[in-house]
């Protein structure tokens, strides 16, 4: 298997796609953005058939509409939440049917073409495509992990995160276009339908066992690698689409973890010492006035209050 | 700026200034022209009805909405020039402390240490800090637990510490005791009078005085947007601040704080 030059490619990009998916999709879930993702893969289907009809890479040409697509969310989301679901659907329905329709626009391009970018192929991974996927997903690693601690107080508290002094837009903006080359990193062999799911499945498994953000890091990215090699590897073997082979494989470990996870969490209940510690302090009163509810004068005061 | 809190205010810029702040949300004028001062070692509070603007006035001076009139400076720096971030702790009105990810009580709290360490790698003495600011908390013994399995008052003690961690000169705190247990509004309240005699300035919305009473110095009370009274605080539990009470203290001018914050008995 390893002889076969496509499929040293294939398991290198299927590495790369490994660490960065996951190491991105971490912060989006930890922003309660799990489907950011996906919206961006019908972007760059935009891309992908642009790619195609203008004659360049659509690596590349999908890299600059899903980011242009990223910046646009990011901003939506930014300037309240008021319309901004309705404007992210626009943008992944305008992303799907610009691609379809742009691709039949192309002179050699066909809905037979966009397929492989859809669900992923082992088999089309390119030289070329792997020295841009090894750039891009080098850039990706280096912010997600190099900006850790920036990146995880801006998801964690925006508000406060400003009050750091930190630039807050500027980190939003990088991670909304680190989002999207991640997409287009990941769409040759997961295809741009599933590689959200590559995003976000892993950090799900791994968070239902750990409680910091930096061991859900590790975990997620080390089910990404994981999962990614060996379902690569088993399309080779028994002729699959690598994309919903991986993804699969993902979901059956967010399963097995979850089965695990139960007596794992009762054994670390039962022997951790303040174990029994937090049922006393878990009583949180609801409000100032059952606070001071004995005193009359102080209950009437809040009642003024209301 | 740790000068104590009876020689402060003299020549010293205050911590917060804001003149003539006006604000809106959603095109509805919420702030009509707040004048808001803070100066070093001061602890001020704001009192008011829902919606009478406490927390748009916080949010304002944290930056966080824009303001449509008015001037706005900290530490006698213009709101847009100011830089010196690691100066001010803030503690934003709590949802909860957790996010879409786990995240250890330590994670959290290490955040506040930012404005001190930016870009350059976290090193020993921050962690240091860290680890004082849970003491202080006392929620050292929990540092390596989820956030997300904390009770409400604990989660609050967490973002206090957060905010305390890079050793602030001015602590902004909106409804710090809201939903949060009697035994963690104690250890806020000791937490909070610490902070107050290493000589840091305090600005927090409250609902009510509560067990903080003896700290605060002054109490700003706001109505529709607009400051009803800027004084002492009301000695009682707080109902003669409150909107609906139609007397209004005749404290207006100068009041002398110097000789509140002196006065044996208020600072034990």
């Amino acid at each position: 298997m390893l002889n076969a030059a496509f499929m040293q490619r294939a398991l290198l990009a299927a590495l790369l796609i490994g660490v960065t998916a996951p190491a991105v999709g971490l912060y989006l879930v930890q922003r309660r953005q799990a489907i950011m993702g996906d919206g961006i893969g019908h972007v760059a289907l935009t891309g992908v058939s642009l790619g195609f009809l203008l004659n360049t890479s659509p690596v590349w040409m999908a890299t600059l509409v899903a980011s242009a697509g990223a910046v646009v969310m990011e901003l939506i989301r930014e300037r309240g939440r008021t319309r901004g679901d309705i404007a992210l659907a626009m943008l992944f329905y305008g992303g799907m049917a610009g691609g379809a329709l742009i691709i039949k626009l192309s002179p050699d391009g066909s809905m037979a073409n966009l397929t492989s970018y859809l669900w992923g192929s082992i088999l089309t991974v390119s030289t070329a495509d792997i020295a841009t996927v090894g750039v891009l997903a080098a850039l990706v690693t280096a912010i997600t992990f190099g900006l850790r601690r920036q990146l995880f107080a801006v998801c964690q508290d925006e508000e406060f995160a400003r009050v750091t002094g930190l630039p807050v837009r500027l980190l939003n903006l990088l991670l909304a276009v680190t989002a999207a080359v991640t997409v287009t990193v990941a769409m040759r062999v997961v295809g741009l339908l599933l590689v959200s799911a590559l995003m976000v499945v892993p950090v799900a498994a791994a968070q239902q066992v750990t409680r910091s953000f930096a061991a859900t890091q590790a975990l997620a990215v080390g089910i990404g690698v994981a999962v990614s090699l060996t379902g690569t590897t088993a399309s080779y073997y028994q002729d699959l689409p690598p994309g919903p082979a991986i993804v699969v494989l993902a979901m059956v470990v967010f399963g097995l973890i979850g089965v695990l996870a139960v007596p794992l969490a009762r054994r670390r209940h039962r022997t951790g010492g303040g174990g029994a510690e937090p049922a006393a302090c878990d009583l949180v009163l609801p409000g100032p006035r059952e606070d001071t509810g004995s005193g009359q004068g102080p209950a009437r005061g809040a009642a003024l209050a209301e | 700026m740790t000068s104590p809190p009876a020689s402060a205010g003299t020549g010293t810029a205050p911590a917060v200034r804001l003149l003539g702040g006006a604000a809106s949300l959603g095109g509805r004028p919420v702030l009509r022209g707040v004048d808001l001062t803070v100066r070093p070692g001061e602890v001020v509070s704001l009192l008011g009805a829902n919606g009478s603007g406490k927390s748009t006035t916080i949010r304002a001076v944290m930056g966080s909405v824009p303001l449509q009139r008015g001037t706005l400076e900290l530490f006698g720096t213009p709101y847009g020039r100011f830089r010196a971030w690691h100066r001010v702790g803030y503690v934003p009105q709590r949802t909860s402390a957790a996010s879409g990810v786990p995240a250890s009580v330590r994670e959290v709290v290490s955040t506040g240490r930012l404005s001190r360490h930016g870009l350059r790698p976290f090193r020993r003495r921050d962690r240091e800090a860290v680890d004082r600011a849970l003491d202080a908390v006392g929620m050292l013994d929990r540092a390596g637990d989820g956030v997300g399995n904390l009770s409400g008052g604990q989660q609050q003690r967490v973002l206090i510490a957060r905010a305390m961690v890079g050793e602030p000169d001015l602590l902004v705190m909106d409804e710090p005791m809201a939903g949060v247990d009697l035994a963690s509004q104690q250890v806020l309240a000791d937490t909070l009078e610490r902070e107050v005699r290493r000589g840091a300035a305090v600005l927090l919305v409250l609902h009510e005085l509560g067990p903080l009473e003896p700290l605060i110095d002054r109490a700003v009370v706001l109505r529709d947007g607009c400051v009803a009274h800027d004084g002492p605080p009301p000695p009682a539990a707080g109902q003669h601040a409150l909107p609906g009470h139609d007397h209004v203290h005749p404290h207006g001018g100068d009041h002398d704080r110097r000789a509140r914050t002196t006065a044996p008995g208020l600072l034990p």
